[in-house]
């Protein structure tokens, strides 16, 4: 489908965002460092997509929506991750969430959970995720923001998480037990890192705490449909189109919403409340899981993603 | 407030004006979190209440305004002189906010009506009168006769070792202090659904008990192990009307009964109030619990003072998340002549990979809502505890127990079950006491710490629970 000719101008490439925010290194505007920060071999190295805001604003342009699905790496297994970060590049997708397994994931509802576990016992880890995204990341158009939980990168420190996961070429993070209060450390190793840290709010954030979130926030915001943990719902709360009035009112930046959302139906009514993006987990990620093989989950994938993304247009 | 009885010796009258000074003086000696409001919290009145206190005992406390002054000058410890937690949670590095941002509303609810409480009379006084009348409190201080007749030495000497009796206490275990607080917290704050998380069964039982007695809806999470290897606590909280909810995920232990409680509140947080059982999870949990039993170290301070006229020498509890230790440990933490040992579950050993000993072999991580100390392996993955005690099971650990061994104020050790195992029967034939399987850890290290302790040293040892619960374990490792 029409996915590819998002052909990116070079020096467009990897422009930092928050240039003002990165001043605190030097002036980080000056030319001579950027040429420095993008030689060619950076460039070759590094993932031939734009960043999040970017695709935002790409598709803001075209008067398009984000169509961002999430899935768990490693469930089946990693290959077929590999593959289905690919199909799901080819059905449309325009930012593409990888879910890195954790033993305890809060915020998760059965299906992702169940998926964690699976993964984790079949051994998946950190750097086999790395290994397989420095592999694949380049065959992708859309970019990648992952999606962790906070201790797997405690272990590894910030700063060395950081770095690894933008030599992956990876160019978000969603760390959903790390509320604005303890984002401080993240933001500056991810400044540094180019990696957009995207933050949550919820239907149960006030509204002075929600534009405190939607300041820091980059890429886009996460808005959570619901009050709860992701996993499919019957229908998408009536809530979410007045918190989408409410954050309009207050920035420009992007909002995408998720949690919950598993139908074609739901995302048109999400689309139609004004958001800029739709994020769909569970729904896929069970897809993918229950298949009675990789093989068929990647069919099956690839008919469902087609049947959400065409609810987009 | 001050309940002291009246006596007509001008001596003893004098001397309750002093006590007053010394008592409103101490939050400002040691500067602690909320130091201002501390004296009003809800157990402070009980502080210096109960039963009149011998002329004596009133010249030994005169002493201390005048001692406690001169310490005002002195340089207090860097680490320990700050507020614990400070305004975001911390106790040092560790603690802090580390949950759904969907929970970040409920917390800061919960922290304001908990703060709240400080200068509700009313409040106070209910709780008072339930600990005292339902729960049975003040618990016992009790001289342990023939254990300490056990640890002397060839030549007569030894410690003399006493235990805090909490398992007097309603329901046989610390956790009703915290259940009983937060129920009439939840109560304040309009929500009738109550929800916790269990290991061993005794907060679940303490809780679903609360429940009963206060009329709320009360769902359980328990790990589907632990409620085979607890099956009598279980049907306890059935028969109180509560709803048991196995927890299949993960390892089914309190791990995971922990996470699906916090999942249940992420999706019901309007609605809903969690009773968390231990000084663990996010901010204001570890502060909140640790206020809720502090009345046992207070206790404990009053007590011996009436029994020795002084303070206990050692302080010694059992640590899973380390509720009753802190329970214990934190009317002495500015003591620094007392010494505060938290004895954790050494499992099959240390070295076997199968134990609990979190703040022992444990990494700085981060679990549950909280920064601490936990069992976790190279990529970041919680590791799969193991204790024959299903209430130290658990892979984290406070986050003031934490900052207390990076201080150096609190030694932790650890003991295997085996070593448990037998200081639950050494209790059980010396005392007539049997003790739960957690507070048999603290127990079995009496067996290391005794011999280096000077004759007549004064230890006091929190009798957390009691082991009628864990019979059935025991049974299976225990020749009687």
């Amino acid at each position: 489908m029409a996915v590819a000719f998002e052909t990116i101008g070079f020096l467009h490439l990897k422009k930092p965002d928050n240039q003002l925010l990165l001043l605190p290194r030097g002036a980080s505007q000056l030319p001579t460092l950027a040429v420095k920060r993008f030689t060619p071999m950076a460039a070759l190295t590094s993932a031939p997509t734009v960043g999040l805001s970017e695709t935002f604003k790409r598709l803001k342009k075209q008067g398009q929506v984000a169509f961002i699905p999430y899935i768990n790496a490693g469930d089946p297994d990693l290959s077929t991750t590999a593959e289905a970060l690919k199909v799901l590049d080819a059905c449309g997708s325009d930012i593409i969430e990888l879910g890195v397994p954790y033993s305890d994931p809060l915020a998760d509802g059965p299906v992702i959970q169940a998926a964690a576990t699976r993964s984790l016992a079949k051994g998946t880890n950190f750097e086999v995720i790395i290994s397989m995204l420095k592999e694949v990341v380049p065959q992708l158009s859309c970019p990648i923001a992952l999606f962790t939980y906070y201790n797997p990168i405690l272990k590894r420190g910030t700063e060395k998480f950081m770095s690894i996961v933008k030599d992956a070429g990876v160019h978000g993070l969603v760390v959903p037990d790390v509320p604005l209060e303890e984002t401080k450390s993240l933001r500056k190793e991810a400044l540094k890192n180019n990696i957009e840290l995207v933050l949550l709010t919820t239907p149960t954030t006030p509204t002075d705490r929600m534009k405190a979130i939607v300041q820091a926030a980059e890429g886009f915001i996460y808005l959570v449909s619901t009050v709860g943990v992701t996993g499919a719902r019957a229908s998408v709360s009536n809530r979410v189109e007045n918190l989408l009035k409410e954050i309009k009112e207050v920035t420009d930046k992007p909002v995408a919403v998720g949690f919950g959302i598993s139908k074609p139906e739901h995302v048109k009514q999400v689309v139609g409340w004004g958001a800029d993006g739709v994020i769909v987990g569970s729904a896929i990620v069970k897809v993918l899981g229950e298949a009675k093989s990789p093989e068929e989950g990647l069919k099956e994938l690839e008919t469902f993603v087609k049947s959400l993304k065409s609810a987009l247009v | 407030m001050h309940t002291m009885a009246a006596s007509s010796a001008a001596c003893a009258s004098s001397a309750t004006s002093k006590l007053n000074h010394h008592h409103h003086r101490n939050p400002s000696l040691l500067p602690k979190p909320y130091s201002s409001s501390s004296s009003q919290l809800p157990f402070n009145s009980r502080n210096f209440t109960a039963p009149a206190i011998k002329t004596s005992v009133s010249c030994t406390l005169t002493r201390e305004p005048a001692a406690a002054a001169l310490q005002m000058h002195e340089e207090p410890a860097p680490l320990l002189s700050l507020p614990r937690p400070d305004s975001f949670g911390r106790f040092g590095k560790y603690g802090g906010k580390y949950v759904p941002e969907t929970l970040m509303h409920a917390l800061a609810e919960l922290e304001s009506a908990f703060n709240s409480l400080a200068g509700d009379h009313e409040f106070q006084s209910e709780l008072d009168g339930i600990l005292k009348d339902y729960v049975g409190r003040e618990s016992p201080l009790y001289f342990a006769e023939r254990l300490t007749e056990h640890y002397k030495r060839p030549n007569g000497e030894g410690p003399h070792i006493y235990l805090k009796r909490e398992d007097l206490n309603h329901t046989g275990a610390h956790k009703i202090n915290n259940a009983i607080a937060q129920a009439l917290l939840a109560k304040r704050l309009g929500k009738k659904r109550i929800i916790a998380e269990t290991g061993a069964g005794q907060h679940g039982v303490a809780t679903a008990t609360v429940c009963a007695r206060f009329g709320l809806e009360c769902i359980i999470y328990m790990g589907a192990q632990d409620m085979e290897r607890q099956a009598l606590n279980v049907f306890r909280m059935r028969l109180l009307g509560a709803e048991v909810r196995a927890v299949h995920s993960g390892t089914a232990t309190l791990k995971d009964a922990t996470s699906e409680a916090i999942r249940d509140w992420v999706t019901n947080v309007e609605t809903t109030h969690y009773i968390l059982g231990s000084v663990a999870g996010p901010h204001p949990y570890p502060m909140m619990v640790r206020e809720f039993h502090k009345v046992i170290g207070k206790e404990t301070r009053k007590q011996a003072l009436e029994k020795w006229g002084g303070k206990p020498d050692v302080l010694v509890a059992c640590v899973g998340g380390g509720s009753n230790a802190i329970g214990l440990f934190h009317e002495f933490v500015n003591d620094e002549d007392v010494r505060l040992i938290g004895v954790e579950a050494a499992g099959f050993g240390l070295d076997s990979g199968k134990h609990a000993a979190t703040l022992t072999k444990g990494e700085v991580g981060v679990l549950h809502g909280a920064m601490s100390y936990l069992l976790q392996d190279d990529d970041g993955q919680i590791i799969e505890p193991h204790s024959i005690s299903a209430g130290l099971d658990y892979p984290g650990v406070g986050p003031e127990h934490s900052f207390l061994k990076d201080a150096g104020r609190a030694e932790y050790y650890s003991v295997t079950d085996e070593e448990a195992l037998e200081a639950f029967k050494r209790l059980s034939r010396l005392e007539g006491i049997i003790p739960a399987l957690e507070t048999s850890h603290a127990i079995a290290y009496l067996e290391t710490l005794c011999p280096t302790l000077p004759d007549g040293a004064k230890v006091v040892l929190n009798c957390s629970g009691r082991g009628d619960k864990d019979v059935q374990t025991a049974i299976k490792y225990l020749k009687v």
